[in-house]
């Protein structure tokens, strides 16, 4: 009509057009009914990040790490005694352990820098409130997220062994062995990846 | 059967018709746009499949405050609603849906009527913009002044070339003087009269008075409530009547198999298989501008209908 370009036949773009639309419309939806259906989350979905408090040592590395300085720590030291023991040891024992998810990232520097495993990525993600500052969640309540932490996914047969089987196995060989690349994977794909920081 | 009773029959059946026939196809187009997006629509109301959906969304509109902008003329405000949504109802009494007289009522110049009367819309989108006392509003209406003036022509025209091809103005009469042949032979007109009839009722791609990403909802901008679901109203019913309007004239009507008892079933058959072509169409295409949509009027569909009738009038004298 207004603009006869090199687009072959006049109309094409109009055909097209409601072939596509009627297309679609013979396809299956996109909708997800969520709240009646759960949503089937990709794994390692990050909803929200749960604590588990035995593994905390209170290293407060993930509270000096935090880009938003939203986990606030508390904690005291307590003398336990352990029988035959020169003297009485000390411990640190966790008071608080807060995470604003108002200011929460959700980068996941804690969970990477925890040395303790004490942080974990749950896919959880209905904890909407209306209040702001109700977002404050305490270690109880970071404590019941735990139960919904899936559990690791196996191991890549491909990738690197872990530091714990090399170094087991550097061990058992005796010292001047092989490296521990060449002896957990006998079978090698790729070969002999950074040796020098296996050893 | 006494008049009265034969009255009361014609004026409760065009009722009916005129509130379930807009609630259908709105519920179509709901569920039809909602499947061409990859959506599934309405899905709560009424428990399967959102069947209800428009009946909850009319509850909603009649709990609304009835709202009146500061410097709006009160009663020509009031009264554009109704004015856009009354002349439907006129034009459904002179629709036939089957043979032997199965039409609310039959008159000789049906045709006449109805163009006469659809021309009427357009006072109604002025009283709302004017009324309104709102720039969007104004401008809303005086684009759809220009569009409903100007698409007006190219409706009348392919609608006398069928007029001429059967020599009557009823629209019974067009029924029963079609042949399937006039399909091809009336293929222009019937195109232009869809395209054109599209415009009169402001549905998308020529809702260039109503834009909603420009001018905010046009000439319905100030209105809420019962008087907005008027107009909401009106645009089905809008639907509704191009779509039979185009069988009527051009599709054939009730011709079909068994006609005789199932012609009601194929008129409304080919109502809504057009009320879904109108429904298709606002999935598919985007907005004609406003210059764009002058060109096509006047470029394309007034010279078409004129050619269509020059066929017209030589194809009857040949034959």
């Amino acid at each position: 009509m207004t603009d006869d370009g090199e687009r072959g036949l006049p109309g094409k773009g109009l055909i097209n057009g409601l072939a596509v639309t009627l297309r679609t419309m013979t396809r299956k939806t996109t909708t997800q009914q969520y709240p009646d259906v759960e949503p089937e989350l990709p794994p390692r979905s990050r909803g929200v990040i749960a604590l588990l408090e035995e593994n905390c040592t209170v290293c407060m590395l993930c509270a000096r790490e935090c880009p938003d300085w939203c986990i606030y720590i508390d904690s005291h030291k307590e003398e336990v005694v352990v029988p035959g023991a020169a003297r009485a040891r000390q411990r640190n024992v966790l008071d608080r352990f807060d995470i604003d998810y108002a200011l929460c990232m959700y980068c996941g520097i804690c969970v990477e820098v925890c040395p303790f495993d004490a942080l974990h990525w749950t896919p959880e993600f209905e904890y909407a409130e209306t209040d702001v500052l109700s977002l404050l969640h305490d270690k109880d309540r970071l404590g019941e997220w735990m139960r919904t932490v899936p559990p690791p996914p196996a191991h890549d047969v491909l990738g690197e062994p872990s530091k714990e089987e090399a170094t087991a196995a550097r061990k058992a060989a005796g010292p001047g062995a092989a490296t521990a690349a060449k002896t957990a994977r006998p079978a090698a794909v790729r070969r002999e990846p950074r040796q020098e920081s296996d050893k | 059967m006494p008049l009265w009773l034969d009255l009361l029959v014609r004026v409760v059946a065009v009722m009916v018709a005129f509130l379930v026939l807009p609630l259908v196809v709105g519920q179509a187009e709901h569920k039809v746009m909602a499947h061409m997006q990859g959506r599934v629509g309405p899905m709560y109301a009424g428990a399967f499949h959102g069947w209800a959906q428009l009946v909850a969304d009319g509850v909603k509109f009649v709990q609304k405050e009835d709202v009146h902008p500061h410097g709006a003329d009160r009663t020509v405000f009031r009264l554009a609603p109704i004015v856009a949504l009354f002349p439907y109802l006129l034009v459904v009494l002179t629709i036939p849906l089957g043979p032997h007289g199965l039409v609310a009522q039959r008159l000789d110049i049906g045709l006449f009527l109805v163009l006469a009367i659809l021309g009427f819309g357009v006072v109604a989108v002025l009283m709302s913009a004017w009324a309104s006392a709102n720039k969007y509003s104004l401008l809303g209406g005086l684009r759809g002044a220009a569009q409903l003036l100007g698409y007006e022509l190219p409706l009348v025209l392919a609608a006398a070339s069928v007029a001429m091809a059967a020599g009557t103005l009823s629209l019974p009469g067009i029924v029963e003087a079609w042949r399937p042949w006039w399909l091809i032979w009336q293929a222009p007109a019937g195109l232009v009269f869809f395209v054109a009839g599209l415009a009169e009722i402001r549905r998308p791609p020529f809702d260039m008075p109503i834009a909603d990403s420009e001018l905010v909802f046009g000439y319905m901008t100030e209105y809420t409530g019962l008087r907005f679901a008027f107009f909401l109203l009106a645009e089905y019913v809008g639907i509704v009547v191009i779509a039979a309007l185009t069988t009527v004239l051009f599709l054939g009507g009730w011709h079909g198999p068994f006609a005789d008892q199932l012609g009601w079933l194929w008129t409304l058959l080919k109502v809504f298989a057009l009320s879904f072509v109108i429904i298709w169409f606002r999935v598919s295409y985007p907005r004609l501008r406003e210059d764009q949509l002058q060109r096509l009027c006047w470029l394309v569909l007034v010279p078409v209908s004129l050619a269509q009738l020059v066929l017209t009038v030589a194809v009857k004298s040949l034959t």
